[in-house]
């Protein structure tokens, strides 16, 4: 196969569905997209970037002894990555957030110690170098129908649990001491988010690859919260974004000798640094400008009391 | 020591909204306050007093159902605490946003509306549905009431704290509370708006027969606003009108130590000779 990029658009298309691996790759990295554009913008929301992090660098010596053991790294990944969420959610932490968020130096430990397992595993399995690489930075060769079908199997099912319990964990998220108030249960909530998280960055992981998962988790929500502070639009903008930076990383990796992990990565960069810029600019020609003076004058006052 | 107060207040005729009997709570293995006995009419603006560490919080956690007692009874709204948590709006003390928090302060009074409720609202649906649209008329109205209308479509973080606090009142008030528990809502207010959202709060509390219990650290900028005062120090609580409680006599039998309330020409009190750190009970007294 010698793929070539032409100067016409629908002939390159078509090239690119040719093939059945690519076919495989485009729909497993779309599903990817959407779970992630939208558990990454809750993790963005609730400032639990680190933990998802964690979770994905756990995956990494799920799939490498997965492979090791002659089993598929799919299920290493999500075995691994939920099973770190259990117990990172089961941490005690900031009372109304639930599970950890600061404790970098506990965090950072676990994380080497699980890039170094996998990294035994790899090499316990031996001449597996390549692999290495592909489950670290990604690879899109050879996703098999079956792990599509996995990969959407979760998606459905997690993003179904979050459409159910959404605008309750909103509350938990952005103003926990009221919402437990209200009697929303504000622990459970988190428990249950980081378990999707740990879903996601399964997920993401078998794209991007264990080290650059933020491709999709982080840099499409940061990107959409920047252009919008409504909160359905940038929640639908992620997801716009993590698909297209999908698919455009997928696409331009297929036609060059570089790895898809880094297309991914760099378009998603750039879609951040697009929308740093034009919110930016925005702020700059004063949109918030127009503000009216407030005073005290401004408040009804009561009549006096008897 | 309150049995006379608590039969005073009930002699106004008028139903209780929070009631507590002989309460007392521990924690971190210290008593916190005991023998607390209140009776706070349905309607009635409160002020609930005291100094630093005392645990005017934790009263109003406690009656949120959140903090257990060790001993004695609360009711709230006729219920045990936490069983009428939909008709309660509660403020907590001294909370900000972080910076960059990019949600809207209309956002966060919606919350404060239907933010318990299972599911996830899809873009648009205030265009489609009735009850999507009564909601955002209703978080409207609550943020005009509080004047905080110029600046609710700001991301919240980005807003002043004074800002930030009118919002926080708005989304307490947003779903016809009859009991609104507020923790130093004046907190990072400056005095004239602080005057003004006592008025508001009164006024509210007055129309609609919500009973308003506000913790405060000056009693003078809502004195004339206020129909009771609970003033906790020394381990226990009086509860009555602010003249029956702010008094020389009354607060040096709660402190135990002699206590002078000065009245300026202005109509502002000033209590002298308040111990400086808080006078705390020993777990010793845990039997009591
Ligand atoms: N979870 C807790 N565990 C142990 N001790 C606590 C806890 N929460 C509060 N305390 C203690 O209980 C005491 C009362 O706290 P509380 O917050 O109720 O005081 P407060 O009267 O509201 O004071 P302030 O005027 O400073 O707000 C304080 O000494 C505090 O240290
Ligand atoms: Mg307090």
């Amino acid at each position: 196969m010698s793929p070539h990029l032409g100067w016409n658009p629908a002939r390159d298309a078509s090239q690119l569905l040719t093939y059945h691996f690519m076919l495989n790759a485009l729909c497993a990295g779309t599903i990817v997209a959407v779970m992630a554009g939208v558990i990454g913008w809750w993790m963005v929301l609730r400032r639990q970037s680190f933990v998802g992090h964690t979770l994905a660098v756990v995956g990494f010596p799920g799939a490498s002894g997965a492979v090791w053991l002659g089993l598929s790294a799919t299920w290493g990944y999500f075995g691994f990555c939920v099973a770190a969420a259990t117990v990172i959610a089961g941490l005690p932490g900031r009372p109304a957030m639930g599970g950890f968020s600061e404790e970098s130096s506990v965090i950072g430990t676990v994380q080497a110690l699980a890039l170094a397992s996998g990294f035994l595993f790899a090499s316990l399995y031996g001449g597996f170098l390549n692999g290495t690489t592909a489950l670290l930075f990604g690879s899109f060769l050879g996703v098999t129908n079956g792990q599509v079908w996995a990969l959407l199997a979760v998606a459905v099912a997690a993003l179904g649990a979050l459409v159910a319990i959404g605008r309750p964990l909103l509350f938990a998220s952005v103003d926990p001491y009221v919402a437990e108030a209200r009697g929303v249960p504000v622990r459970a909530l988190s428990f249950a988010f980081v378990i999707l998280l740990g879903l996601a960055a399964a997920e993401a992981s078998q794209i991007t690859g264990t080290l650059l998962v933020f491709a999709l988790l982080v840099m499409p929500a940061a990107a959409a919260q920047q252009l919008t502070v409504r909160l359905a639009r940038s929640l639908w903008l992620s997801v716009v974004i993590a698909v297209l930076v999908t698919w455009l990383g997928l696409g331009v990796a297929y036609f060059s000798k570089y790895p898809a992990g880094f297309y991914i990565t760099t378009f998603g960069f750039a879609a951040y640094l697009l929308a740093a810029a034009s919110r930016m600019i925005a702020a700059r020609s004063g949109r918030w400008g127009n503000v009216m003076p407030r005073t005290a004058a401004s408040l009804p006052t009561a009549a006096s009391r008897p | 020591m309150s049995e006379a107060m608590t039969s005073s207040s009930e002699a106004l005729g008028a139903a209780v909204a929070v009631r507590a009997e002989g309460a007392s709570v521990i924690l971190g293995g210290r008593m916190l306050w005991s023998a607390v006995d209140l009776a706070v009419p349905t309607g009635s603006f409160v002020a609930v007093l005291g100094p630093n560490g005392v645990g005017k919080s934790t009263l109003v956690r406690a009656l949120l159902g959140s903090i257990p007692l060790r001993t004695g009874r609360l009711t709230v709204l006729g219920r045990p605490p936490g069983a009428a948590s939909h008709e309660i709006g509660y403020l907590p003390q001294r909370r900000s946003f972080e910076p960059g928090l990019r949600v809207r302060g209309i956002d966060i009074v919606r919350l404060g509306l239907d933010g318990d409720r299972w599911g996830m609202p899809l873009m648009g649906s205030s265009r489609v549905s009735r009850r999507a649209r009564a909601a955002a008329e209703r978080v409207a109205e609550v943020i005009e009431l509080v004047g905080a209308s110029s600046y609710a479509r700001r991301p919240i973080g980005g807003l002043s704290g004074g800002e930030q606090q009118r919002l926080l009142i708005a989304q307490a008030l947003v779903r016809r509370p009859r009991l609104m528990l507020l923790d130093e809502p004046l907190d990072s207010l400056d005095l004239p708006n602080q005057g003004a959202i006592a008025a508001l709060l009164a006024r509210i509390s007055r129309e609609h027969q919500v009973t308003v219990m506000m913790v405060a650290h000056d009693v003078n900028p809502i004195l004339p606003y206020l129909d009771r005062v609970v003033y906790l120090a020394g381990g226990s609580a009086v509860e009555g009108s602010p003249r029956e409680v702010i008094t020389g006599a009354t607060l040096s039998r709660l402190y135990s130590a002699a206590i002078e309330v000065l009245e300026t020409s202005d109509g502002r009190l000033v209590v002298v000779g308040e111990p400086e750190a808080p006078h705390h009970h020993s777990a010793r007294h845990d039997g009591q």
